[in-house]
């Protein structure tokens, strides 16, 4: 269809392969469902569907139109004008993963900027050019792990607490390995402990995953887990919200092997789910079976600085059926989105943003702690996301919210049964005090019956 | 580099040298040759591993390609030579010595008699070669 050619030059396709007409190209697909009815309606003009297209657009609230307080894995923070201004340049806009690489010197620099960035704030030693999402970066942490021991450790051990969507995806991409054990996220009563998590871990462990913050908001302290998961070999791996990391020690410093995480809390919109960032860091350790591509510095035949594709032996391009990994593309235009975002920010500025993020939504949660019927459950060590006991269900009290034109927090029990009225609230630098305390208020009118 | 005389070689240029049971594999000058210089070599396989004819025993990247070493022969691992970790230079300046791979114990000897004579695989090299 892409390639345009005439009646004669179809027949004589067709005729070289022994058909006699297009349809009989089709002939295996059953005959009911070949020419579907779609039941679409009439075709209208482009002023006609644009004008349909802005009805609907202006149907939606957005995060412009309500104060919002949702997260779990996607945060509403401010977006500096100056990102767009630059990413719009048509020489990143349209430009895609460099297959002739060496030609696009300025994609290439700015990705091995961006790898330079992300291994610089997870404290690992190398970085790839980034995966889609957070979900789909943890999934290839496991399909890395997966042949790090040559299909001969068939355990994955995830944490409940890593975000059920990562979960759903690696177990998506496991579908079909048959020995493949993937286990530690069922249901369990009231909360999972780290110490239950590692009861699974043995010498049949080839991964094990967890979360921090995790999806929960909470920080823990992984030192002395990540001993005991290296004890017996296996491999450790963290999902972060790199912001977070402007406060928190890097998972570095707890001997992470792996660390993977959503890229969307730095600088990318919430645009109802994506386009995100994967983000994807290892140790060297590593670097001959990570996935995706991979950007280095070196210098041309004069000793002038140039970048290249470096290590491509690993990608499927070269290696074939025998790739680890099937990933040949990244997420180049929100890759340097990210990368500029930091860098108007800077490692003061990433501090301050994730600062004022700990800062807020712990007033928020020493606010609601005072409410009657509220319960700020396990007030230890959080980031920018906390749980709250609730009394009413989370989602009759989020449509109260809503006429209120606040956008509540995550209903926890639709993934955690054991969480019913349980409210996970996000406060990013968006929510002014006066938000907060409009939030608080509201709580408290709703509730009073 | 002549092919040894005494070491019997696979169409897709692994070499074997027994001596009793057990069996030497590595690649041959021609797989180096074509590969050019490796920049990396990982086992697929550690001691103690039993195996079937074909499977991967190591792999190799080269600054062209990468290519899997497959074993002519049925076995157990008896040793890996780790050495050849660090030392990946050895599979193009010394194939048939200091770069020999594994050494397994033969499950089948009758294997090697499918296995070219090194006239054989000279002869099929140069075959190739033009």
């Amino acid at each position: 269809m892409f390639i345009p050619n005439t009646e004669a030059e179809r027949d004589e396709m067709l005729q070289k392969i022994g058909l006699s007409r297009i349809e009989d190209l089709f002939s295996d697909v059953p005959k009911e469902i070949r020419y579907p009815n779609l039941n679409l309606p009439e075709a209208v003009s482009e002023m006609e569907a644009l004008q349909n297209l802005k009805d609907l657009a202006i149907a939606n609230d957005s995060t412009d139109d309500l104060i919002c307080f949702l997260g779990a894995g996607a945060y509403n923070h401010y977006i500096p004008a100056a990102v767009d201004a630059i990413i719009t340049r048509g020489e990143f806009l349209t430009a895609y993963t460099p297959y002739q690489p060496e030609v696009s010197q300025g994609t290439l620099q700015a990705i091995f900027e961006y790898q330079s960035l992300i291994a610089s704030i997870t404290g690992m030693d190398v970085s790839n050019a980034s995966h889609y999402d957070g979900a789909t970066a943890a999934a290839e942490a496991c399909v890395l792990a997966y042949h790090h021991f040559r299909s001969k450790r068939k355990k994955f051990v995830l944490s409940r607490y890593l975000h059920p969507h990562y979960r759903e995806t690696i177990k998506t991409y496991f579908q079909g390995y048959e020995k493949i054990q993937i286990t530690g996220d069922g249901a369990v009563d009231g909360l999972q402990a780290n110490e239950d998590l590692l009861k699974l871990v043995d010498y049949d462990t080839a991964i094990v995953y967890i979360q921090y913050p995790d999806f929960l908001g909470r920080i823990h302290d992984f030192k002395a887990f990540a001993e005991q998961v290296h004890a017996v070999g296996a491999i450790l791996a963290v999902s972060v919200n790199p912001l977070a990391l402007g406060l928190i020690k890097p998972p570095s410093e707890f001997d992470a092997d792996i660390v993977t995480g959503e890229g969307q809390p730095l600088g990318i919109p919430l645009s109802y789910g994506g386009p995100y960032l994967g983000l994807f860091a290892t140790k060297n350790q590593f670097i001959r079976k990570l996935s995706g591509r991979l950007v280095g510095e070196t210098v041309d035949n004069k000793g002038n600085k140039g970048y290249v594709l470096t290590l491509t032996a690993r990608e499927q391009h070269i290696r074939r059926e025998r790739a680890t990994s099937n990933i040949c593309t990244n997420q180049g235009l929100i890759a340097l989105t990210s990368t500029v975002y930091m860098s108007l920010l800077g490692k003061h500025g990433l501090k301050q943003v994730a600062k004022l993020n700990y800062n807020k939504a712990h007033y928020a949660a020493d606010q609601i702690s005072k409410l009657k019927g509220f319960e700020v459950v396990n007030f230890g060590a959080f980031f920018n996301e906390f749980v709250v006991r609730t009394p009413k269900p989370v989602s009759e009290l989020n449509s109260l919210l809503l006429d209120y034109d606040i956008l509540g927090g995550y209903d926890l029990s639709n993934d955690y049964p054991e969480l019913e009225n349980h409210m996970l609230l996000a406060v990013t630098e968006m929510n002014t005090k006066d938000d907060i305390d409009y939030l608080v208020e509201i709580l408290q009118e709703v509730t009073n019956d | 580099m002549s092919n040894p005389s005494n070491f019997k070689f696979t169409k897709t240029d692994e070499w074997v040298s027994v001596e009793g049971n057990v069996a030497t594999i590595g690649v041959s000058d021609y797989a180096q040759s074509q590969l050019s210089d490796i920049v990396y070599l990982e086992f697929l396989v550690e001691p103690g591993d039993e195996f079937s004819k074909g499977d991967s025993l190591v792999t190799l990247e080269s600054v062209k390609a990468a290519a899997d070493v497959s074993s002519p022969v049925s076995g157990k691992v008896v040793e890996i030579n780790e050495a050849l970790t660090d030392d990946f230079e050895a599979v193009n300046a010394d194939p048939f010595g200091r770069a020999w791979m594994v050494k397994v114990e033969l499950s089948d000897p009758s294997e090697l008699d499918s296995l070219m004579s090194a006239d054989a695989y000279t002869t099929y090299c140069e075959e190739r070669d033009h």
